[in-house]
């Protein structure tokens, strides 16, 4: 089957037929990564516009090599030192980049729904690379493509997600994508931080680490930010740590041997996760991170392809 | 100048009227009602035959923006909107710039409404000095200016101590506060309900329990003083549920309900636009037939737009950086008519009892009926005229409708202010 949207919004609105072309596409590309010339000429002569209103090195990266190696020229437009600053809104920014002509505007928000209204306000792809605590699709699907290389395939599959499940986009995104494909997802942390009707988006719910971490295949570990504990949401990082921190100890007597331990980053090592985890065999969370390179090569492969590129 | 309006079916609540009548209206007031009444020489003869003659609809609760944002609103384009959607009378909130919380704004108001409003406008006086919920205003001054009710609208006084004192002061004038309930602790950094929508987008949710809260503070408040509480924007069933035990102990308490939140549920949201994020937010299928059911028994008094025009360029944008608010005024009753009572779950006669006699009665307004002597304010609908709703011919200053485009059948045909019919030109 072939790729038809003009975007990449969220993974609420894939089907599993499409997940599956987006983590073969960006399978199939991996190998690039791995070469001595880096480089292939699938998107020469078109033009991605990398347009973050919010903070990130990872991801902003991601999309930029992955941009580069298929020969696409990137533009990199960051909200600091911009029109921003001399107060233009968000949709005249947006319109005036669209003016130029870009054939994919890959952008970053801290509101929910930015993305969306990109992509219905302007005539390029526009890829949602993070929107508030909405989604992030090409995480979640770096995420699914770096489990069916570890573990061989979807089906049957359980993860748990553990931490700020509230405003964690990450795991609105994966939530969705690893139901489609099969897999049973709990996501665990201190009930302030679950948002309220979670069962409704399939997922299951559990309030002690301890529980959500002993039957898995594979632990998402999510950040914790310091403004939750401002927020009245938790008492304090180290009651966090005490109660939510992954350590080996918790491995070793809860989870099961093979399980993968991942993290979307950055790590607040010492808190959602002890450094002997983020670095101990369990942990893929650097694979995750090649696997993001290819993913964001896929999809802006297949949306540019849309668009009458000369594919791969 | 005489007016006649022949063979209309008059429902008249206040007077329990339900009949093909004529009504003939001289110097400004309702001077007859009656079959095949003689035209005196000079009158206007308006043939109503199959249309519905109604009492003036009242609607208790917009905000014409005037002054300070002209804009969004005038007084001039608000009272257009108004005629055009046929209210023959608008009580406009105290969130202007500078706020109405004194006598000169009143004044102001007033004024422009005098030579300008095409419909009667009862302005509503701030409770505190600037909005600020820290001191009281000069509610006394409010009132003798020509204040109808009290109300920060748009925030909740969050201090108690301070809204009792309101409330006690104000028992002498014989006028409402209007509380906008909704705990700001609760609904710090919301855009929309708490919920299976906002769990899903991701965007910052109010859970119902903010209005339920201080719904239940103002009911405690209004039996310790005995003032007069009226509810804007009920949207919860536990309002609903509140306000009906309330009423049954005895406590002056009176609620509104808007028509958006009897007609659209948070699903809307889905959609991302702007113009359904208003406070309080759209809530749940379970709230709307809750909201449905107070309207129908009594346990919510009337039907208010809360029309609150924004310009485009504050609901373009981000969702969790547009406005609150939508506008009301031109969609209202066709969105009320269609949606409410063509489907059954509202009488035709409640709506109008809702919309005229009873906002009248509780803010002490003349009109509401169409008694002999009573002012002439009448609304005219069309059962049967279909409309789509088409914001580029509002004649509001601004367009944020979540109805556009809304086939509608039913609506306002005429409006009748003081014995002179409030003509609109077609936009």
């Amino acid at each position: 089957m072939g790729w038809t949207r003009k975007d990449l919004l969220s993974m609420r609105e894939l089907d599993a037929g499409e997940i599956t072309l987006l983590v073969d596409t960006a399978a199939s590309l991996q190998e690039i990564a791995s070469r001595d010339i880096k480089k292939v000429p699938a998107l020469r002569g078109k033009t991605v516009v990398n347009l973050f209103y919010e903070s990130s090195t990872r991801t902003r990266t991601s999309f930029e090599i992955a941009g580069k190696w298929l020969s696409a020229d990137v533009i990199n437009f960051s909200a600091s030192g911009s029109s921003t600053t001399k107060g233009e809104s968000f949709i005249d920014t947006a319109k005036n980049i669209a003016a130029m002509s870009p054939d994919v505007v890959v952008v970053r928000h801290s509101s929910a729904g930015a993305a969306d209204l990109l992509a219905r306000e302007l005539p390029c792809s526009i890829v949602n690379a993070g929107d508030g605590a909405h989604e992030h699709p090409t995480q979640a699907l770096l995420d699914l493509l770096t489990i069916r290389e570890k573990k061989g395939h979807f089906d049957g599959l359980h993860v748990a997600i553990v931490g700020d499940i509230a405003h964690s986009r990450v795991a609105r995104s994966d939530i969705h994508g690893m139901r489609k494909l099969g897999m049973t997802v709990t996501v665990a942390g201190p009930p302030t931080l679950i948002p309220p009707f979670v069962q409704e988006l399939g997922a299951k719910v559990s309030y002690r680490l301890e529980d959500a971490i002993g039957d898995v295949d594979v632990i998402m570990m999510l950040r914790l930010q310091q403004e939750r504990m401002t927020a009245g949401l938790i008492p304090s990082l180290r009651e966090y740590a005490r109660f939510w921190g992954l350590t080996l100890d918790k491995l070793a007597r809860h989870a099961r041997p093979d399980v993968l331990i991942m993290h979307p980053g950055p790590v607040n090592r010492g808190i959602e996760l002890a450094p002997e985890v983020a670095d101990g065999p369990y942990s893929v969370i650097l694979d995750q991170v090649s696997r993001g390179v290819a993913v964001r090569m896929g999809v802006l492969l297949l949306l540019a392809g849309h668009k009458g590129g000369d594919g791969a | 100048m005489s007016l006649l309006i022949r063979s209309g079916r008059v429902i008249d609540p206040a007077n329990n009227v339900d009949a093909v009548q004529d009504v003939l209206i001289e110097h400004g007031k309702i001077s007859r009602l009656g079959r095949h009444l003689e035209a005196p020489a000079d009158v206007e003869v308006v043939d109503a035959k199959g249309k519905i003659v109604c009492p003036g609809f009242i609607d208790m609760h917009v905000h014409l923006r005037e002054p300070g944002q002209e804009y969004k609103e005038t007084v001039a384009t608000g009272t257009r909107a108004a005629a055009a959607g046929g209210f023959t009378a608008v009580c406009c909130m105290a969130n202007t710039s500078p706020v109405n919380d004194n006598g000169a704004v009143t004044d102001y108001i007033l004024a422009k409404a005098k030579v300008e409003g095409l419909v009667r406008v009862y302005p509503i006086g701030a409770v505190t000095r600037n909005l600020r919920g820290e001191e009281l205003a000069e509610l006394a001054e409010l009132a003798e200016s020509g204040c109808v009710a009290f109300s920060d609208d748009g925030r909740c006084v969050m201090n108690a101590g301070l809204y009792r004192r309101a409330m006690e002061y104000t028992l002498p004038f014989g006028a409402p506060i209007i509380s906008h309930a909704e705990d700001s602790a609760l609904s710090a950094g919301a855009s929309i309900n708490e919920g299976v929508v906002s769990t899903e987008l991701g965007l910052p949710g109010q859970p119902a329990a903010a209005e339920d809260v201080m719904v239940a503070r103002d009911i405690l408040l209004a039996e310790l003083t005995g003032a007069h509480v009226h509810i804007a924007h009920a949207s919860t069933a536990g309002t609903v549920r509140l306000v009906r035990d309330a009423k049954a102990r005895g406590i002056r308490v009176t609620a509104e309900v808007t028509p958006h939140h009897l007609v659209l549920t948070e699903d809307a949201v889905r959609s991302w636009d702007a113009n359904t994020k208003m406070a309080p937010p759209l809530r749940t299928k379970r709230d709307v037939e809750a909201l449905i059911e107070g309207l129908v028994d009594g346990t919510i008094d009337c039907i208010a737009t809360d029309h609150a025009p924004h310009a485009l360029s504050e609901k373009e944008g981000e969702f969790d950086r547009a406005a609150f608010g939508i506008v009301g005024l031109e969609t209202a009753v066709a969105v009320v008519l269609d949606r409410l009572v063509r489907s059954g779950h509202l009488p035709l006669a409640t709506l109008i009892a809702r919309w005229s006699r009873d906002p009248a009665r509780l803010l002490n307004l003349p009109g509401g009926t169409l008694s002999a002597g009573a002012p002439a304010d009448v609304t005219v609908l069309d059962l049967d005229a279909e409309t789509t709703v088409e914001p580029a011919r509002f004649h509001s200053r601004s367009r944020n409708t979540p109805f556009g485009g809304w086939q509608l059948r039913g609506g306002p045909w005429m409006t009748v202010v003081g014995g002179t019919i409030a003509r609109v030109a077609p936009r």
